[in-house]
């Protein structure tokens, strides 16, 4: 990773807000003290490596009017990849991961209400024809750290 | 919920933000409304919450952080709200939930522990178990990531 000290101190800055303001860049830059092309340029640059996945808002699902929820599968090693097909075809899935345990394939779902949830659910039993997969929604959410992206749900 | 214009709105911002130099001129002109009325608007939807963070998403693995457990807690539904409120306390703690438990799975507190390897994830839980007595606990690794996509809301 090839980062100057400027790069760091532009991401730093940006993790915890973009000035929201007709010229946001220009901005940027008296702050950091450098120009508006420079700020442009280095932002590209992270994004093009990758190191910025995005920028602009984050939205909190539920105050959007959707709902979430985390499942957990017991998947046969043999069929990872196509399960995992299935799963992630839908729009709703924005994480899944394969952990260690028994329950080895993770996914959190969106969608705009319970019932679209449970009918989601439902097909991803079917098309697989795995019926050993756990719906845990969350009751409470004690804790989302804002400048981590891993979840949205 | 959101009005039809509202919805039409997030569906705009959630493409994020152009490198132009006025990148909400951009936005507004699909939307029909001004830079302005843009602007505040957005500003509105940060005071309500709908908007979490207007920032920059980052690729965590890229910054150092290139572990993260599930550390999952069985904690009673009695002292769940106590419990998850000190295990969220930890730094290191990204995320912590309540969830409900089933026959099949007694764990209802889960966190997402970063360190930067495993067995400092393994360590950190250690320590939340300790200072907290939340007793019976896993710590669960992923082993790959099969989607990891942002949200598109009313597409």
């Amino acid at each position: 990773m090839d980062l100057d000290k400027m790069d760091a101190r532009l991401l730093d800055y940006i993790q915890s807000g973009l000035p929201v303001s007709p010229e946001p860049y220009r901005e940027m830059a008296s702050v950091l003290d450098t120009n508006e092309e420079d700020i442009i340029a280095r932002l590209r640059r992270l994004i093009d490596m990758g190191i910025i996945r995005r920028l602009g808002a984050v939205f909190d699902s539920r105050k959007v009017g959707y709902t979430g929820t985390l499942c957990a599968m017991k998947v046969p090693t043999d069929r990872i990849t196509e399960v995992a097909g299935i799963i992630n075809a839908f729009p709703g899935i924005t994480h899944n991961y394969l952990r260690d345990h028994d329950y080895n394939m993770w996914f959190t779902l969106l969608a705009e209400s319970q019932e679209n949830i449970g009918a989601i659910l439902d097909e991803i039993r079917k098309k697989t024809g795995i019926a050993d997969l756990i719906d845990l929604p969350a009751e409470h959410i004690f804790k989302i750290r804002v400048n981590f992206d891993l979840s949205e749900e | 919920m959101l009005t039809e214009m509202e919805k039409k709105i997030v569906r705009e911002l959630q493409e994020g933000l152009s490198l132009e130099r006025r990148p909400f001129l951009y936005i507004a002109e699909r939307l029909g409304m001004t830079e302005g009325q843009l602007i505040d608007k957005i500003k509105e939807f940060m005071d309500r919450g709908v908007i979490r963070r207007f920032g920059a998403t980052l690729r965590h693995q890229d910054i150092g952080f290139v572990a993260n457990a599930m550390v999952v807690w069985k904690v009673g539904p009695g002292r769940a709200v106590e419990m998850g409120q000190r295990l969220a306390d930890f730094p290191e703690v990204t995320h912590c939930y309540n969830r409900k438990s089933l026959p099949d799975w007694p764990y209802t507190i889960f966190t997402m522990v970063h360190g930067r390897t495993e067995e400092d994830c393994r360590e950190i839980a250690r320590r939340m178990s300790e200072a907290t007595g939340a007793g019976d606990y896993q710590v669960i690794f992923s082993s790959r990531e099969l989607k990891k996509n942002s949200m598109k809301y009313f597409v």
